[in-house]
């Protein structure tokens, strides 16, 4: 089976002054992937994520997302991934199907293609009764599936998504996390950051980032291994202290 | 151009969403400049005077008659002694006591020269200047007439140009359109730009395809629209409502509205780079622009009587230029050549917050 790389990255380093907010990271993440990447809070996981998604150039160091240098060609990058934030990500005064048709029209998507996703996303989400409900009126845990959905409504090559799960209820999460299964088995890689650590434990592969270096990198079973432990708590402890 | 389409469609769903803020938007303009052209006056009729006289002679009757006559002042009391002036001005029923002395009549014809007494009340100073000013013009002209006096043998004529009879309409409608236009561009895209910043949406714009230029200007197009079709909606207050003039080009004019409201969205934007939310984002418009904008830019407080170092920051706001300009245009009836200086000096500061602007949003993106 050949493995395609649909991210590589070298050396790459970010830094603000004196401070090394990324310092010196290497990793390569596969096609289909569902690669986790965890830190501790300021451990230089969002600087990371703004280098790799193309709103930010590094310092130093190269890397390659979807077969797109994130310095040289910014834009090709940009039609190729799909992003979805901790903060939430659709616009509340708009129905449904208006988010949609936004988020379809600037990824220039033509608007049968459009309509074609929105029945789509109505069935496969059972949207029915809510189509033309402002978000604003739509539980969080629904909200949080349709801006996965719309995060991905271009087929991009890899989705990243920056604690996806922040505030949700445990089933929501789980239900989530069929989602993100069911994405990465049609082939679309998914980049995951969280500080759940048993959401780690859903990955093909962890990362774990501390002060900006890459300490761990592997699969769940490696890294208990490796580093002795019963979950990857234990693991994030170790590492982080 | 198809994602810039549904960039501006979403724009504009938003501002027609949000219905309170529309009904707001809409409804100061043409609250403000009711309120001024109907409430705030500095011309004066029918003001309420008292008269003491001490002399009560044939001059005094007949002067009292003339101001009686007056459009300007209504006789509300004759008062009988000095005391009473105290009286009468504390329970605030008059804002002016004449008073004549003893030998009025008496002075006058012989002397030709009788001095009377204004007193006002100047807890109303602007009120109290004009009221006495009026009052002092009707005594000369009575004096004029009567003695047939050609004393310092010159005959003063004030004419007002371009607002004959002093409405302080034609001072508030290019007032308040500046103000409104001011609030609307700058106040509404640095909230818009700011609420996309709170939610997270900037986020994924900036991840997205578009590009930080069509962001921009899929962000100030609704706006630029909304300040016109504002602007036009108070000039047709000013015009219909108030007989304001119009003695200039429609092309000229809208030409400078559409500079100053550009400088404005641009100046929003700046706000916008700086400010991470909507309380921010509001706060800085308001201290930052709208103060002064309206104490600094001569629309309220004229820039000629201000203090050498206010004078000197009047020239950085742009609202100063452009009331000078909509004034000339609309009242003066010029031309370009005329405001050709004010028009320059829009333009460059609109330049200078676009490059600085751009700068700005380069850094963030860093």
């Amino acid at each position: 089976m050949e493995e395609e790389k649909v991210i590589e990255v070298k050396n790459l380093s970010k830094h603000f002054g004196k401070f090394k907010a990324v310092d010196d990271i290497s990793f390569d993440v596969k096609k289909g992937e569902v690669f986790g990447f965890l830190g501790a809070n300021g451990a230089g996981k969002t600087t990371a994520i703004k280098m790799l998604t193309g709103i930010w150039s590094s310092t130093s160091g190269q890397a390659t997302v979807a077969g797109f240098d994130i310095n040289k060609n910014r834009n090709k990058l940009k039609e190729n991934i799909g992003y979805m934030s901790q903060k939430f990500s659709l616009y509340e005064d708009l129905t449904f199907k208006e988010n949609v048709r936004f988020y379809g029209g600037i990824y220039g998507l033509s608007n049968k293609e459009i309509k074609l996703k929105t029945e789509e996303m109505i069935e496969h989400l059972e949207l029915d009764n809510i189509q033309n409900t402002m978000i604003s009126d739509i539980p969080l845990g629904w909200k949080q599936k349709i801006a996965f959905s719309v995060a991905v409504i271009h087929r991009p090559k890899i989705v990243f998504l920056d604690e996806p799960t922040s505030g949700v209820d445990p089933i929501t999460r789980r239900q989530f996390w069929d989602l993100i299964y069911e994405t990465a088995e049609s082939g679309i890689t998914v980049f995951v950051t969280t500080h759940y650590m048993d959401e780690a434990e859903y990955c093909d592969r962890i990362s774990m980032m501390v002060q900006g270096r890459i300490e761990a990198l592997g699969s769940l079973d490696e890294l208990l291994t490796k580093h002795q432990a019963k979950n990857m708590d234990e693991v994030f402890v170790k590492l982080a202290r | 151009m198809k994602t810039f389409a549904a960039f501006v469609r979403k724009e504009f769903k938003h501002i027609f969403r949000d219905r309170k803020t529309l009904i707001i938007l809409f409804g100061m303009p043409i609250v403000m400049v009711i309120m001024f052209g109907f409430a705030i006056r500095t011309e004066i009729s029918n003001s309420r005077i008292a008269i003491l006289d001490h002399a009560k002679d044939a001059h005094s009757q007949k002067l009292k008659g003339k101001i009686a006559a007056s459009e300007y002042f209504n006789v509300v009391a004759e008062l009988n002694s000095e005391e009473e002036i105290g009286e009468i001005f504390k329970r605030g029923d008059v804002k002016l006591v004449l008073v004549f002395p003893q030998e009025f009549g008496k002075d006058l014809v012989n002397t030709k020269h009788s001095p009377i007494q204004i007193i006002t009340d100047a807890s109303d100073p602007n009120t109290a200047n004009i009221l006495s000013s009026y009052l002092q013009a009707t005594f000369q002209s009575y004096v004029n007439e009567e003695l047939h006096l050609q004393a310092p043998n010159l005959n003063i004529t004030t004419r007002m140009m371009f607002n004959p009879e002093n409405k302080s309409v034609y001072m508030f409608v290019p007032g308040v359109m500046t103000i409104i236009l001011m609030l609307v561009s700058a106040l509404m895209t640095s909230i818009t730009v700011a609420k996309e910043k709170e939610i997270g949406t900037m986020e994924i714009l900036l991840v997205s395809p578009l590009k930080p230029f069509v962001i921009i200007l899929g962000k100030i197009i609704p706006y630029l629209v909304l300040a016109l079709i504002i602007a036009c909606t108070i000039l047709l207050l000013g015009l219909y409502v108030f007989d304001m003039p119009m003695n200039g080009s429609y092309y000229l004019l809208f030409g400078e509205i559409f500079l100053f409201v550009l400088c404005a969205l641009v100046l929003g934007l700046l706000i916008s780079t700086v400010a991470n939310s909507q309380q921010t984002a509001m706060l800085i418009s308001m201290m930052a622009l709208m103060l002064p904008s309206i104490l600094l830019s001569g629309f309220i407080f004229p820039i000629s009587s201000m203090p050498i170092p206010l004078q000197v920051i009047s020239n950085a706001i742009p609202a100063k230029w452009f009331i000078i300009v909509i004034k000339n245009i609309m009242l003066k009836g010029t031309g370009f050549e005329a405001i050709a200086f004010e028009t320059g000096v829009l333009v460059f500061i609109t330049c200078l917050l676009t490059l600085i602007a751009i700068k700005k949003f380069k850094i963030r993106l860093e």
